[in-house]
């Protein structure tokens, strides 16, 4: 750990962008515009599932005003049989045919041409003159649906237990042999679940304006989680050689993990370069809904055996998730994350990827691991009913700790879940009484957290103050946390330091937002470009004073000599060397580009209590305690923002959220009317107990914390309301006319 | 059908402009006018990301035709700071850290002035329901309403 006073880190400092964004001025991607600029829109599969025999833009290239037409043709092909040409963890023969459809359309909503016109209702008239020749196909949206004997196949190439399938593949994780952990279990607790689609739910639609010019030089305006992806998928999707596209990050408006792959921008750049004006395209919140994200819908089922002291001895979960129209479930999250709390012999948790007619799944914050622990969660809640045992305790006595190989392969080092469950029990929360129909409710959640590539510029600037510039968009604070390290490290105030997202032409590269990754990997860049500019000072500091270099310390922003044998000068200042830096070798700044390693995994617990109106089958959280171990608050209002956010974001998923499909196969809610996300009215205040146990293979001691928070909430929330009722739920959301009925039914069925 | 000549006035300066018969004000002022301060998160009225007012009276500017504001008074996110002086709800905002993706924000502030403007001494239930028409998905809306109860204490505090 190379901080060893606190005066920045750890305080509520305002965010460098702040001020832009409680006024207006921060320009997001639809808030730009171009000269010459035009319109670009989209043509959308009506069907779930057909053939696509032809599709004639006659017409509608002849309309006045249109300026270009594309469709799948325009398109970089990734065929099917040359194999995976991967992009992060995406599959880019999957995005080709996402972006737009080829010899299928495999979603209401799947795009299949695109316009761009003079006026947005120009080009959307002339989408309604695409002539598109579909062979209406047979469909599957539920998962048992899509897995059934003669299910309408998907992606007809697949193949699984060798015959063709939906599912699109399988993956499980294992420790010890649960045949002889089950024989050891003195009780065996085994439940199914279900979940259903859930929306990212980012208010800002997405959006981007492009402009190409004659020589291919592309510029890309566009909200993303990493402008890098946007570069390379546009660049794979169109042709244009990275080096010619600057993608320039505009500030997010949300993302939650639904803006980590590319929709409009290969779209437009095909319309800027064929007319030869910049295109914008913005989604409609409809568009949004029927066509992006969601995460996927489940169906689960866990077993868990213990002994009677409450050991846990083995425990067996399948999961399997809608990957919507093309794989790429995120059943990693599902199987890796659900047990890895527990410190269990014997384990086989496995997931299976299915493929149904609705849109390609996003990553949505801790992808997969939500769904595992909802179900996990609550077969513990029930295990410890069984037990007579305080849920906390059982978790307590069965926590991993440092040491423990988690089923996923990794031995965890030093890690704070024990604490968690600690300060969760010690919570004066834990112990407040409960009226009638509440009750509370707990659970954990485990996220893998991630590293990876970064980079980051520090600059001294001529009059001595700092611009840091990284490469990862900035959707919850994380400049905040920079410059709070980027001032400690070098002894200044925080308003001297500026932070900056830069574009993909001027940072190095640096890979997604997302995965908890951003403070984490960015300020170890951060951290060891200040050091270089430290060195660079005291180098400077010891030319001018004629000393050894190791002969001059930097503190409190200043040069100094490390003790009074070095010789008596008077300490030379950031400003002072900044002014000095012509003649004394030139501009002052060092860049730092790294495939960072060592991102520790979070854990997190958190207590809920609800009401339930019996007579409306409403369940309203009332008090809600979410506890986590951050590893290192930076920013801590920021850290206990993520916290809240995954908070709120679990309660909706766990009591109204949900994709409702029509007898066509359509989303019959593509609107916030009628996806109900928790507004201002449905949550109490959410309180954050921060545990800090650093992660020791940080310079901070930096653990991500934006993924965890969501990962406890929906068993938390369906533990809560068995308290109060005596009754449980197996599937989401427990929304008014699910609880009504379960009220309504007789005791013994509902407890089925 | 000729576009329409609107006169109005926006933040307290006297504007003119034309307009489609079918614009929406969201649409006037984030085109014509070259206000992006209120966001379009859903065109339908439900997320509140465009709130302004008009005469006062809090309003959802997709909801609202373009043409309607003629003989009107239109106040958006980029008229509450005074010059370099923030107005107290967006220093509040800022201290409290009651933003993240800062998307719903402008929607969020305009509509918590409006609710000062009407009472000064709002309960945190009163809060929660004014801004129920505010959707905010990054925050969890902790943060958001502890800023506006606080401004309210300090605003109410400073006026006597």
């Amino acid at each position: 750990m190379n901080v060893v006073n606190n005066k920045w880190i750890g305080q509520r400092t305002i965010r460098p962008d702040g001020v832009d964004k409680v006024t207006g001025r921060a320009a997001f991607a639809a808030d730009t515009t171009m000269p010459g600029m035009i319109w670009g829109k989209v043509l959308r599969s009506p069907h779930p599932h057909a053939r696509i025999r032809s599709i004639n833009t006659a017409k509608a290239e002849a309309l006045p005003g249109v300026k270009a037409v594309v469709t799948s043709r325009d398109i970089v092909d990734f065929t099917i049989e040359k194999g995976a040409v991967m992009l992060g963890i995406q599959d880019m023969r999957w995005m080709c045919r996402n972006v737009m459809a080829r010899d299928k359309a495999l979603f209401p909503g799947h795009p299949v041409a695109a316009v761009a016109a003079t006026t947005e209702a120009i080009a959307a008239e002339a989408c309604k003159l695409i002539e598109v020749d579909y062979e209406v196909l047979p469909w599957a949206i539920e998962i048992d649906d899509a897995i059934k004997d003669g299910a309408p196949i998907l992606h007809e190439f697949n193949k699984f237990d060798g015959k063709p399938s939906n599912i699109m593949g399988r993956i499980e994780s294992k420790k010890g042999d649960i045949a002889q952990g089950f024989k050891d279990a003195e009780i065996v607790i085994e439940r199914c679940f279900s979940t259903r689609p859930v929306h990212q739910g980012y208010i800002e639609p997405h959006a981007c304006l492009i402009s190409v010019a004659a020589d291919g030089k592309t510029t890309i305006w566009s909200s993303s989680q990493g402008q890098f992806m946007v570069r390379a998928m546009t660049s794979m999707l169109t042709g244009i050689p990275q080096s010619d596209i600057r993608a320039i990050p505009a500030e997010i408006g949300g993302g939650f993990g639904g803006k980590t792959i590319v929709y409009l921008e290969p779209l437009a750049t095909l319309l800027a370069k064929k007319s030869g004006r910049p295109v914008k395209m913005v989604m409609t919140r409809e568009e949004v809904m029927r066509a992006t994200g969601p995460t996927s819908g489940s169906k689960s089922t866990v077993k868990i055996g213990a002994r009677k002291d409450g050991t846990i001895v083995a425990a067996h979960g399948s999961f399997y998730l809608q990957a919507g129209a093309f794989p790429g479930s995120p059943i990693r999250g599902a199987v890796g994350c659900s047990f890895a709390p527990y410190d269990i012999p014997h384990v086989l948790s496995e997931g299976f990827d299915v493929c149904s007619n609705r849109s390609k799944v996003a990553a949505y914050r801790a992808p997969g691991a939500p769904i595992g622990a909802y179900a996990v969660e609550c077969v513990l809640d029930e295990l410890a009913e069984a037990l007579k045992m305080d849920p906390l305790a059982l978790r307590l006595k069965n926590a991993a700790k440092e040491g423990t190989r988690a089923a996923h392969g990794p031995v965890f080092p030093r890690i704070g879940y024990i604490e968690t469950l600690e300060a969760a029990q010690n919570h004066p929360h834990y112990a407040a009484p409960l009226g009638k129909y509440q009750g509370r409710g707990v659970a954990s959640g485990f996220w893998f957290n991630a590293g990876g590539e970064s980079s980051a510029q520090v600059n001294i600037t001529e009059d001595g103050n700092v611009v840091v510039t990284t490469g990862h968009p900035d959707i919850g604070g994380s400049r905040a946390g920079i410059a709070n390290i980027c001032a400690e490290l070098l002894g200044i105030d925080y308003k001297r330091v500026s932070v900056i997202i830069g574009d993909t032409q001027t940072v190095g590269f640096s890979n997604l937002t997302g995965g908890s990754r951003v403070l984490f990997a960015s300020s170890m860049v951060v951290t060891q470009a200040a050091d270089k500019v430290i060195a660079t000072l005291r180098e400077r500091a010891a030319k001018l004073w004629e000393i050894d270099p190791e002969a001059v310390k930097w503190e409190n922003g200043a040069a100094h000599p490390v003790s009074p044998n070095a010789g008596q000068f008077e300490p030379l200042t950031l400003a002072d060397l900044a002014e000095k830096a012509p003649s004394q070798g030139g501009p002052i700044g060092a860049s730092v580009q790294l495939n960072t390693q060592g991102a520790e995994g979070g854990f997190g617990t958190h207590i809920c209590d609800v009401e339930v109106d019996v007579d409306l089958g409403i369940v309203r959280v009332i008090r809600y305690t979410a506890v986590q171990d951050v590893g290192r608050a930076v920013h801590p209002s920021y850290v206990e923002g993520q916290l809240q956010g995954g908070v709120a974001q679990g309660i909706g998923w766990a009591l109204n959220e949900e994709y409702i499909y029509n007898k066509d196969g359509k989303v019959d809610n593509p609107g916030f009317l009628d996806y109900r996300m928790p507004v201002c009215s449905d949550l109490p205040m959410l309180d954050c107990a921060l545990v800090e146990v650093p992660n020791p293979k940080h310079p901070q001691g930096v653990k991500g914390v934006g993924e965890v928070p969501l990962v406890p909430v929906m068993a938390a929330v369906a533990n809560a309301v068995h308290n109060a009722l005596g009754r449980r739920f197996y599937s989401l959301p427990m929304s008014p006319p699910k609880v009504s009925a379960v009220l309504a039914a007789p005791t013994q069925q509902a407890a089925e | 059908m000729p576009k329409l000549h609107v006169t109005t006035s926006v933040n307290g300066e006297p504007v003119e402009f034309l307009c489609e018969p079918y614009e929406t004000m969201l649409d006037a002022l984030r085109g014509q006018l070259g206000l992006t301060g209120s966001k379009e998160g859903c065109s339908s009225g439900d997320c509140g990301a465009c709130s302004i007012t008009l005469d006062g009276r809090l309003v959802c500017s997709c909801l609202m035709l373009a043409a309607e504001a003629e003989g009107h008074e239109i106040r958006t996110i980029e008229g509450m700071a005074k010059g370099e002086k923030l107005h107290p709800l967006q220093q509040k905002f800022l201290e409290h850290a009651a933003l993240q993706c800062g998307i719903c924000t402008s929607g969020m502030l305009v509509a918590s002035e409006a609710l000062l403007a009407k009472n000064s001494n709002p309960t945190e239930e009163e809060v929660r329901f004014w801004l129920a028409g505010n959707l905010c998905r990054c925050t969890g809306y902790d943060k958001i309403v502890r800023a506006v109860m606080e401004t309210a204490a300090e605003m109410r505090e400073t006026a006597r």
